[in-house]
């Protein structure tokens, strides 16, 4: 299944609700327009909420690494909420797991913003 | 799968990392593997393909990728060719150095070698052959790195 994404504000946070797989070429696209189109309207609070993402290869875990820096380095937070065991264990064993901030609760995630 | 073996070449496309990806489930499942396992077989040989569509082959209509499964009494044994014009290890980076961490590419190989057993990649002139092996039985089934 391809990404689907769908976005909703809470407290002035971006949530991106992403569903299905985040791989090289499609469901990275849609990862990055999503993000790019955040930042150009100036949002820069952005909640990557990959609880229903069951699959993830090194091409997406780039995106959403280019995600994280492409926010950070304008002046924004992006941050991960519910992530799945097996998008966790690929964070972990690519040392991500401590670069991201990563929550599993969506109120304390949003709390978290500063 | 026929008998012990399946071979076929596909096209430097996208299309081809998937029929990788979807080929390398079904012949591990019906190899006993369990859940975990196949999907980092799956994503193994996902990746290599990757490796061989994008950067052994670059997309070139003209070249082909080659896709051998092997099923022996103990192992799953993958080959992914391409014909590019092999790959350089010496330049593949390590991704978990702290000045890589940040990069957005460079891991597919590493998470290969996290999830097989044993990998061989072996460039040549005529282009790149990764032989990825699964023990069907054995301590070290499960992946080295992903089950620490």
């Amino acid at each position: 299944m391809n990404l689907k994404i769908s976005t909703r504000q809470v407290d002035g946070v971006n949530i991106v609700d992403c569903s299905g797989r985040i791989t090289l070429g499609e469901g990275s696209v849609v990862l990055r327009d999503q993000v790019k189109d955040l930042l150009g309207k100036g949002q820069k609070k952005i909640l990557l909420n990959l609880g229903d993402v069951n699959y993830i290869d090194s091409s997406g875990i780039g995106e959403l690494v280019s995600a994280y820096t492409t926010v950070r380095n304008q002046g924004g937070e992006l941050k991960l909420l519910n992530l799945t065991k097996k998008v966790h264990d690929l964070l972990q064993i690519t040392k991500l797991y401590t670069v991201f901030d990563v929550k599993d609760d969506e109120t304390a995630a949003v709390k978290a913003f500063r | 799968m026929s008998g012990d073996r399946l071979s076929y070449k596909l096209d430097s496309t996208l299309e081809t990392v998937d029929n990788a990806e979807q080929t390398a489930t079904r012949i591990a499942s019906e190899s006993g593997f369990g859940e975990d396992e196949v999907m980092q077989i799956a994503m193994a040989v996902r990746e290599a393909a990757v490796n061989a569509v994008l950067h052994g082959n670059a997309y070139d209509p003209e070249k082909k990728v080659e896709l051998e499964f092997v099923r022996t009494k103990d192992d799953l044994v993958i080959f992914v060719r391409d014909q590019g014009k092999g790959l350089d290890l010496a330049k593949v980076p390590d991704p978990l150095a702290p000045e890589n961490l940040l990069k957005t590419s460079g891991r597919g190989i590493f998470l290969i070698r996290s999830f097989m057993d044993d990998v061989q990649i072996t460039p040549s002139q005529a282009g790149t052959e990764f032989k990825l092996t699964k023990h069907v039985h054995g301590a070290t089934a499960g992946g080295k790195e992903a089950s620490q």
